[in-house]
C-alpha cells in the first residue's frame, strides 16, 4: 500500500503540491490526469524518493520514503518507475538493459540474471531483441525495454510518467497494451498519463490534478461523464 | 649564398637504436602522464561541478592555468619554480609532473562537457531502479561519458607525446633530449632532428590506430 498524506513539495518559492492525501491499494490501477505543471510527475518523483519533500509524508507498505535512516536503494526496488523518455541505457543491449540491476542491486548470479531478464524481454514482446542496443529499437520498443527492466526488480509497483507522451501515435499502442497487459495480472500500477482511453478503460480510478491540488479523485465513469470540480469539466472538454 | 651542405646520414642511423630507446622513453612518460592525467581529470570535474566551494575553486584555478598558459611554462613551474624555493625534482619528475599537470586541465574540461551531455534522467533512472550513487555513476553514466571523450582523450595523448619534447630544454633524454644531445655531438643536427621527427610521427600514427582498434572493439553501440 502507498499512503501519501499531507504532501507539500516546492521547488524554490514555486509551490508545486499542496497538501496530497492519497492511499492506493494494492493491485489498484490508478490514473492521475491533469494538465502539464499540475504536480502530476513530481508526486511520482516523491513517491519513489527521487525528489525531497517539505512537508507531509510517503509510505510505502509502511516504510517512510523520506524519513532519515530510511534504505532508499532498498525501497525503490520495491517500486518500478518508466519515464516519459525512455531512459534506456544506451551502452548497453536490450539484456544488459534489463539483467543489470538484479544483478548489482540484487546481487543474483550473472545466470539468474539474464534467465530474469530474457523472461522480462519476452513478457513485453521483445522476446527477438535480446542482443540490439537501445539506438536500433523503436521508441515503442524501447519503453517496453524500459517497462522489462522496472519489471525484472519484482516491483510490488509500477510507477508510469507519462510513458507514451514521446512516442509517435502510430506506437503508443504497442506501449498501452503492455501496460493493460501488467493491470490485468493485478500489478499495482499509477499511472500519470494523456491517454484517457487507458484512464477510462483500464484504471480502478481517476485522479485529477489542477495547479498542485488533486482536485477529485473516484471511478473513471464518474470522473469522466459527472465530474464534480468545474476544473476537470474544463479539461476534459479541452482534451476530447 | 651558395649551397653546400652535404647529407651524412649514417652517423645518425649508427645511433637509430639510441633514439629509438629515447622514443620508448617518450612513450612512456607520456602514457604514464595521462593515465595520472586521466585519474586527476576526473576528480577535477567533478570538483568544478559539485564539489565544496574552495575545492571547485582550486579545480578552476588548475583548469585555467593549464588550458591558458604556455606548456613549457607549465615545465619551467616545475623546474625552475620549484626550484626558487628550494624543492629540486629530478628531470624525470620535472617532465611527468608538466605533463600531467597540462593533461588533467585539459581532460577535466572534456569530462565536464562529456557528464553534461549525459542526460540527468539517465541517473534518475539508474537511481529508480535501487543502484546507489557509486553503482549509477560507475555503471551508467562514467561510460556514456567515456565513450564522448574518448576521441578528445586520444588527442590529448597525441599531444602529450609531442609535448613531451618540450623535456629537452629541463634536461630529460626522451626523444627530443636524445636527439639534441647527439646532434649536437656530431654537428649532423639535421639530420638528427628529421630522423626524430618521423619516428615522432610513426608513435603518433601508431597511437591513433591502437586507438581506432579499441574503440572498434568497445564501441559496439
Amino acid at each position: 500500500m502507498i499512503e501519501i498524506k499531507g504532501l507539500h513539495k516546492y521547488f524554490g518559492d514555486l509551490h508545486v503540491l499542496k497538501g496530497i492525501d492519497l492511499t492506493v491499494k494494492k493491485g489498484e490501477v490508478l490514473s492521475i490526469i491533469g494538465a502539464s505543471g499540475s504536480g502530476k510527475s513530481t508526486l511520482l518523483y516523491c513517491i519513489n524518493g527521487l525528489e525531497a519533500i517539505q512537508q507531509g509524508e510517503v509510505l510505502v507498505d509502511g516504510v517512510s520514503v523520506h524519513a532519515k535512516g530510511t534504505n532508499l536503494n532498498q525501497l525503490r526496488t520495491k517500486m518500478g518507475m518508466v519515464f516519459q523518455q525512455f531512459n534506456s541505457f544506451p551502452h548497453l543491449t536490450a539484456l544488459e538493459n534489463v539483467a543489470l540491476a538484479p544483478k548489482i542491486v540484487k546481487g543474483k548470479s550473472k545466470a539468474e540474471a539474464k534467465e530474469i531478464a530474457r523472461a522480462q524481454l519476452q513478457h513485453v514482446g521483445l522476446g527477438d531483441k535480446f542482443d540490439s542496443y537501445p539506438s536500433a529499437l523503436s521508441g515503442g520498443q524501447q519503453q517496453r525495454l524500459a517497462i522489462a527492466r522496472a519489471l525484472a526488480m519484482e516491483p510490488s509497483y509500477m510507477l508510469f510518467d507519462e510513458a507514451t507522451s514521446a512516442l509517435d501515435p502510430e506506437l503508443v499502442g504497442e506501449v498501452l497494451d503492455t501496460m493493460r497487459l501488467l493491470a490485468e495480472e493485478g500489478m499495482t500500477m499509477i499511472c500519470v498519463t494523456h491517454e484517457m482511453g487507458f484512464a477510462r478503460d483500464v484504471s480502478d480510478r481517476v485522479a485529477f490534478f489542477h495547479q498542485g491540488i488533486m482536485e477529485e479523485i473516484g471511478p473513471p465513469k464518474q470522473i469522466f461523464s459527472e465530474p464534480k470540480s468545474e476544473h476537470t469539466a474544463k479539461f476534459l472538454a479541452n482534451v476530447r | 649564398m651558395n649551397f653546400e651542405y652535404t647529407f651524412h646520414w649514417r652517423p645518425v642511423m649508427r645511433k637509430l637504436p639510441d633514439l629509438l630507446e629515447a622514443s620508448l622513453v617518450t612513450l612512456q612518460i607520456s602514457v604514464l602522464s595521462m593515465i595520472i592525467g586521466i585519474t586527476l581529470g576526473m576528480v577535477l570535474a567533478l570538483l568544478r561541478m559539485n564539489g565544496p566551494k574552495p575545492l571547485a575553486w582550486i579545480a578552476s584555478v588548475w583548469v585555467e592555468t593549464a588550458r591558458n598558459t604556455p606548456a613549457l611554462f607549465q615545465l619551467f613551474f616545475f623546474s625552475f619554480g620549484l626550484g626558487a624555493f628550494g624543492m629540486h625534482l629530478t628531470p624525470y619528475l620535472i617532465v611527468l609532473f608538466g605533463l600531467t599537470f597540462n593533461n588533467a586541465g585539459y581532460l577535466a574540461e572534456n569530462f565536464r562537457g562529456g557528464f553534461q551531455a549525459v542526460p540527468d534522467t539517465q541517473l534518475r533512472a539508474a537511481r529508480s531502479l535501487g543502484m546507489s550513487a557509486w553503482q549509477s555513476y560507475t555503471r551508467i553514466i562514467i561510460p556514456q561519458v567515456f565513450r564522448i571523450v574518448y576521441h578528445p582523450m586520444t588527442n590529448q595523448l597525441v599531444w602529450a607525446v609531442l609535448m613531451s619534447s618540450l623535456a629537452m630544454i629541463v634536461g630529460f633524454r626522451e626523444l627530443a633530449g636524445e636527439t639534441q644531445a647527439l646532434a649536437f655531438k656530431t654537428f649532423r643536427i639535421f639530420e638528427y632532428f628529421a630522423v626524430a621527427a618521423l619516428i615522432y610521427y610513426a608513435m603518433v600514427k601508431f597511437i591513433l590506430g591502437i586507438s581506432r582498434l579499441i574503440a572498434w572493439r568497445m564501441f559496439r553501440y
